[in-house]
């Protein structure tokens, strides 16, 4: 198992290196020179000299690529042109509210959908299937951003129970912060939820047909029992797929929801960098995602080992 | 004791099972014989309460004073695993891939609430050691895919009898297993019917098993009982006609087979093939496993070859280079004098072809028999303007109308589909067809119908075949000639006759030795009798 985390963890390590290569290459090729770019068409001569000594882009390739590196290794993300604040501080205060609504919303999601799929597959062909099958169906089809207006409407401006939008901040206490997130996470969690209990329940009839099924109901064992001693965690294994994909998405993918409820999220932070060409902010935020995409695959792929012994090779 | 009375199943009113009646003592093992579909897993599942759902069953299942029949599903519950257990056919799947042996042992005694967890555990290792996997070698801790697929039948077996049942119902329990492990599985068995005293049911589809092993043997056919007695009683009368045509089924000789000309076709010489096993270390090359060790024969014109040995001896890895899907690592293998590699021209493929055991996984199911059959043409670069003549004629060959060319293979059964792709393989004249396991998944009666279709096309067109089964008395009863292989090695050669006559290989004597057969005296009664 240990040498199987190793393994893994190198691998983690070279992906890290080549997804920087390929970041700090693609901010190179883009025609021109960052500076001109960052500043646009207009811009006084004097004013891009000045960018691109502030930028040190007056040293080699090599050195700037180690420098970049180097600095995010060490915290120093460099500073943002726009806000004129280290881009590390500005992605700290984006993050505390990124990271707390996507596992919201991945938590959510994953309550919710293990137990309906489970439902599901042990109703095949039932009533409550069919009723599941379609609800899933339209929590997929319907657009997130649509069904957060209608919470807004439902929940803030019918009911009042919970604030429009915006986002108070940690200071003021976990709870006014968690019931600023709920509607947004709610939001996010349903399109989600409708995939992973749909690959929760077609995952886990693949399970309930399997031979050691039937050799664990010959055993003496319920069907209830069954499940849930035998299926349920031989069923969880593509179920884990899923749910890192979704983590990675909800991480950065949050933006139309961001807007909609005036969340001071990652995604909108990136948006906005994109439209100004602050171009240090969109390098260090991009590395910050890979790197956090890269790193819930590793977290998935020691899940898979925990979960399935076939993987972890012993001696 | 258990007893059967008129059991019948049905579902949506067509019947599975008829009038079924049985009985197993303790300490009697009674042998339930039939081909596929003939309602033998049906009867076990309709004694374990485990139907699948929509089946009407009238009759009773008596257990000592009890009707199962008419017990509610948790009282099943509580009956199942304590009083009657049961083993499947295939040990590869039978056993969750993500618990320990030990556990799911273990977890037999926990849910009968026999033992609290350690002595649970404890009893698990004794029931192991028991069925010959001794803690020292096989820990507790051990997951199924460290096992071979005769341990996990052994994993099963200390499941079934983890609670002293007064009946085990063994589905099948050798037949995905080579002939060495099921005699070892056999003799379990047998060994623990005679200490425990308890009663077996063995399922199976071979003749030769049950003469082995039964005390009492039924034969089904069609969810009836058409037989039923006294082991040796009822092989040497075979009173009924069905029974009879079993047994020759199963021992069926093809007649007119082609007479080989003394001219190679298939030269293989000192073939070596080595898969890459997993990486042990992260930049030391990866260890290589050698499948195909210096193999050397030669197959004449419209010679009948086998190639048998045991699962993972290197039989399909060898075939496959034969076939020119995989590259050799040394060696060469020759086909009328012309090189065989994965990069030959598509032409030289049309002179050998393969039919495989599957009869199910070895089509598109989305097309038509016809387009099946005709699609070796695309070797010879386009098909030929009288193509569905030609698959006509193929399908004429194999016994097949040509009704069947619009036709898709699921309406097919399996010897059918089995003669479609015989019908392919012929459709470019090969002068070599391999023939790997082609009739091991087949009924005795339907495979005997397909050996002989083979010894009738060899007759006509004289090309080879190189039969490869793990299954000796098929090979015995097709073939000239036998290579026997082990561990990727070719540890004898010889004429069929001669080499089952007189093994001079030890290996080869233990695959003999552990077949096995229907007492030759048993049989005399019947041909004395015809």
């Amino acid at each position: 198992m240990l040498r199987f985390v190793l393994t893994r963890a190198l691998s983690l390590g070279l992906s890290l290196v080549v997804a920087s290569l390929v970041i700090f290459a693609m901010i190179e090729v883009i025609p021109g020179d960052p500076a001109s770019f960052m500043l646009g068409l207009n811009a006084q001569p004097e004013t891009v000299a000045a960018l691109r000594k502030e930028l040190g882009l007056d040293g080699s390739l090599p050195a700037r690529y180690l420098g970049w590196v180097g600095g995010m290794i060490t915290g120093d993300f460099g500073l943002s042109y726009t806000y004129r604040v280290p881009v590390s501080e500005l992605v700290m205060e984006r993050l505390q509210v990124s990271l707390p609504l996507a596992l919201f919303a991945l938590c959510l999601s994953t309550l919710i959908a293990i137990p309906v799929g489970l439902v599901a597959a042990a109703r095949r062909g039932n009533p409550a299937d069919y009723a599941i099958m379609g609800a899933t169906q339209l929590g997929i089809a319907v657009p997130n951003f649509w069904f957060a207006m209608l919470l807004v409407m439902v929940f803030a401006v019918q009911l009042r129970w919970f604030s429009a939008g915006g986002f108070p901040g940690w200071d003021a206490g976990v709870w006014p912060a968690m019931k600023a997130l709920t509607l947004p996470a709610v939001a996010l969690a349903l399109p989600q939820a409708s995939i992973l209990a749909r690959v929760m329940r077609s995952s886990l009839l693949d399970v309930l047909h399997q031979d050691y099924m039937r050799t664990a109901r010959a055993k003496g064992l319920s069907v209830a029992q069954a499940t849930r001693r035998h299926a349920l965690r031989n069923a969880l294994i593509p179920v884990l797929t899923i749910i890192g994909l979704q983590f990675s998405f909800l991480l950065a993918g949050a933006i139309i929801i961001e807007n909609v409820f005036f969340l001071p999220g990652l995604g909108r932070l990136i948006f906005q960098a994109i439209t100004q060409r602050d171009l240090v902010v969109v390098e260090s935020v991009v590395m910050l995602l890979v790197f956090a995409v890269i790193l819930v695959t590793f977290l998935v792929d020691v899940a898979y080992a925990l979960v399935d012994p076939r993987l972890r090779r012993r001696r | 004791m258990i007893r059967v009375a008129d059991l019948s199943l049905s579902i949506h009113s067509a019947p599975i099972l008829h009038d079924v009646d049985l009985s197993i003592a303790p300490g009697q093992v009674v042998g339930l014989v039939g081909e596929s579909g003939s309602g033998k897993s049906m009867t076990a599942l309709a004694l374990m309460g485990l139907l699948p759902r929509g089946m009407t069953r009238t009759g009773q299942i008596w257990l000592d004073d009890t009707d199962l029949a008419a017990l509610d599903e948790a009282a099943m519950c509580n009956i199942r695993g304590r009083r009657i257990s049961m083993i499947f056919q295939e040990p590869m799947t039978a056993l969750n891939p993500v618990k320990t042996i030990g556990d799911q042992v273990a977890e037999a005694l926990l849910i009968h609430g026999r033992a609290n967890r350690n002595d649970a555990l404890r009893i698990a290792a004794e029931k192991l050691a028991r069925v010959g996997l001794p803690q020292d070698r096989f820990p507790l801790d051990r997951y199924p895919h460290e096992l071979s697929g005769g341990q996990r039948q052994r994993v099963c077996i200390a499941m079934a009898i983890a609670l002293h049942p007064d009946l085990l119902i063994a589905d099948e329990p050798t037949t995905a297993l080579d002939v060495t492990t099921q005699a070892q599985i056999l003799d379990l068995l047998k060994e623990l019917v005679a200490e425990d005293g308890m009663g077996l049911l063995l399922i199976t589809h071979d003749l030769a098993v049950v003469a082995g092993m039964a005390d009492h043997v039924a034969v089904m056919r069609k969810g009836e009982i058409v037989e039923q007695g006294d082991t040796e009683t009822l092989f040497r009368t075979m009173s009924h006609p069905y029974t009879r045509q079993l047994l020759e089924a199963s021992g069926h000789v093809p007649d007119g087979q082609a007479i080989p000309q003394d001219a190679p076709l298939l030269e293989v010489r000192g073939a070596v093939r080595d898969y890459p096993l997993p990486r042990t270390s992260l930049f030391g090359p990866a260890p290589q496993f050698r499948a195909v060790d210096g193999v050397s024969f030669t197959l004449m014109k419209g010679e009948s070859l086998g190639l048998v040995g045991e699962s993972g001896c290197g039989k399909s890895t060898l075939s496959r280079a034969i076939l020119g899907l995989e590259p050799l690592q040394g060696g060469e293998i020759l086909l009328n004098g012309t090189p065989i590699a994965p990069d030959m021209p598509p032409a030289r493929r049309a002179g050998l072809q393969v039919v495989f055991q599957d009869p199910y996984g070895s089509f598109n199911p989305r097309w038509t028999v016809e387009r099946l059959v005709a699609e070796p043409f695309h070797l010879l670069g386009s098909r030929p303007h009288d193509w569905r003549d030609r698959v006509r004629d193929a399908l004429a060959e194999v016994g097949l109308d040509a009704a069947a060319m619009t036709r898709y293979p699921h309406e097919f059964s399996g010897g059918q589909r089995q003669r479609i792709a015989i019908a392919r393989a012929l459709i470019l004249r090969p002068e070599l067809i391999i023939l790997d396991e082609a009739v091991s998944a087949l009924d005795v009666s339907i495979r005997a119908g397909i050996l002989d279709l083979l010894a009738d096309l060899q007759a006509r067109h004289g090309m080879g075949y190189l039969f490869i089964s793990h299954d000796l008395g098929v090979v015995r009863s097709i073939t000239d000639r036998v290579l026997v292989m082990k561990a990727g090695q070719i540890v004898e050669d010889g004429a069929t006759d001669a080499v089952f006559a007189a093994p001079r290989h030890a290996y080869t004597q233990t695959l003999i030795n552990a077949a096995p057969i229907i007492p030759p005296a048993w049989k005399e009664a019947q041909i004395n009798e015809a």
